[in-house]
């Protein structure tokens, strides 16, 4: 479903499994490191790729784990809002559409959580990190959603911003992450279409139902802008995650070919979009927006949105409530394998 | 139950390879987590075929892969470099000699 472009500080730093030369180096490890340093630098300068077993520096280690757990976080937590739906959606056809769409992003979760594996993190240890409250989901989740409209607006419009800051990550320099990215893009298409069907269908209804999607796209429009992270000006770690071939485009630039390519659909849809300050700018040959509210973003980043809580609430649940299931799964199949190689011992 | 515990109670890892349609080799797609052979099939099932992508799948626990070192680089793979002579290619012939 989402990224944001931009990823938060985690609160902390994640173990990892690789050879940690320490404070100090003997000249020999130091001409090393310099060598490894200086192939690595050659690779992304020339917009190759990295793999799981390459060096690679600690800190692009660090910063890959946490921005794809991140993503992978936001894809099992992006369930909870349109899974509350399924239950409600309005036809038989609606329904299995969405069990369709829900189940697309806990496979987003995998691929993404397996991409993170390659960095010798473990399932384990991300999932507690999310469940503890230590890592960091996308905010645009912790947003309720209180009608049928809302689901067809996720998808447009969520997705929409989504597929804007994926496209870029297809051609990111590791090559796990890039991998994901591709098989993730190639299923997000049908998400974002669904919606915006669901939503042309509503709007050919009655008066109660227009009205249904226009509220929906009051309340969700300025909370997709802000899915594309801090201003430039504000976003020092982006530099980095350029210079490494992490981030391809910029945060600005995303958002305003997301408008750009937003304001002609909801024409067509026949919506309004709630920003009296969104107009046509010849002259920059893009449409001028009006300004965000960062401090509301970064209120519900840091765990006072609507509903930080009860998302949270509801994953530590789930993965408590299913414990059995996995320790069971488990033992049959040490179980099993243990008959197995007893009745070999025997013949 | 401790940390510690549901670590090692961690379902292994299974590397998945998808045949997309009768005639084409198995292709390595992706991986996850199975307590055993027969749930890692299923979950591969359910995760990476839902749009028609396949037709037959292997999964393979991923410790059994043994796999080359990127440090050997160079040693495995350098020395074919300057074998050009084994492509086709290499061989200039007469136009008249046509497809060959």
């Amino acid at each position: 479903m989402y990224t944001q472009s931009f990823t938060v500080p985690d609160g902390a730093a994640k173990p990892n499994d690789r050879p940690n030369f320490g404070a100090v180096l003997s000249p020999e490890q130091q001409a090393a490191l310099d060598a490894a340093q200086i192939k690595f630098d050659a690779v992304i300068d020339a917009d190759g790729k990295i793999e799981p077993k390459d060096w690679m520096p600690e800190a692009y280690r660090k910063t890959l784990v946490r921005q794809i757990s991140q993503h992978a976080h936001s894809e099992i937590v992006g369930m909870l809002p349109e899974g509350n739906w399924i239950s409600r959606a309005p036809s038989l056809k609606r329904k299995a559409i969405l069990i369709a769409k829900v189940q697309d992003e806990g496979g987003h979760g995998l691929y993404l959580y397996s991409a993170a594996e390659t960095l010798g993190t473990s399932r384990d240890q991300m999932l507690d990190a999310l469940h503890t409250g230590k890592a960091k989901y996308s905010s645009i989740f912790n947003y309720p959603t209180l009608t049928w409209a809302d689901v067809g607006v996720i998808g447009w419009l969520v997705d929409g911003a989504a597929i804007m800051n994926q496209i870029p990550l297809c051609r990111c320099s590791y090559g796990p992450y890039a991998r994901a990215m591709i098989r993730v893009c190639k299923e997000e298409s049908f998400h974002q279409r669904q919606g915006y069907e669901a939503l042309l269908a509503m709007m050919k209804g009655t008066q109660a139902q227009k009205d249904m999607v226009q509220d929906a796209v009051n309340r969700w429009w300025w909370k997709c802008l802000a899915m594309f992270g801090p201003p430039d000006t504000d976003s020092p770690n982006s530099v980095q995650g350029m210079r490494w071939g992490i981030k391809r485009i910029s945060n600005d630039e995303l958002r305003q070919k997301f408008v750009d390519a937003t304001v002609p659909q909801a024409q067509i849809l026949g919506v309004t979009l709630p920003d009296p300050d969104l107009k046509w700018n010849a002259e920059r040959g893009h449409h001028d927006y009006g300004p965000i509210d960062w401090d509301e973003f970064w209120a519900t980043v840091n765990g006072d949105g609507p509903c930080n809580k009860e998302r949270l609430a509801t994953r530590v649940k789930a993965h408590k409530d299913g414990q059995w299931v996995r320790d069971a799964a488990m033992a049959y199949a040490q179980k099993k394998s243990a008959r197995h190689s007893a009745q070999k011992v025997a013949a | 139950m401790t940390q510690d515990n549901l670590t090692m109670k961690e379902w292994p890892l299974w590397e998945v390879f998808v045949r997309s349609k009768q005639g084409i080799e198995h292709k390595h797609c992706g991986s996850l987590h199975a307590a055993d052979a027969q749930q890692a099939l299923h979950m591969a099932r359910d995760v990476y075929t839902r749009r028609q992508e396949g037709v037959s799948i292997w999964v393979i626990p991923s410790a059994s892969i043994t796999a080359s070192d990127p440090q050997d680089k160079d040693t495995l793979f350098e020395p074919a470099r300057d074998k050009v002579y084994r492509h086709p290619g290499f061989f200039v012939l007469p136009d008249e000699v046509g497809h060959m």
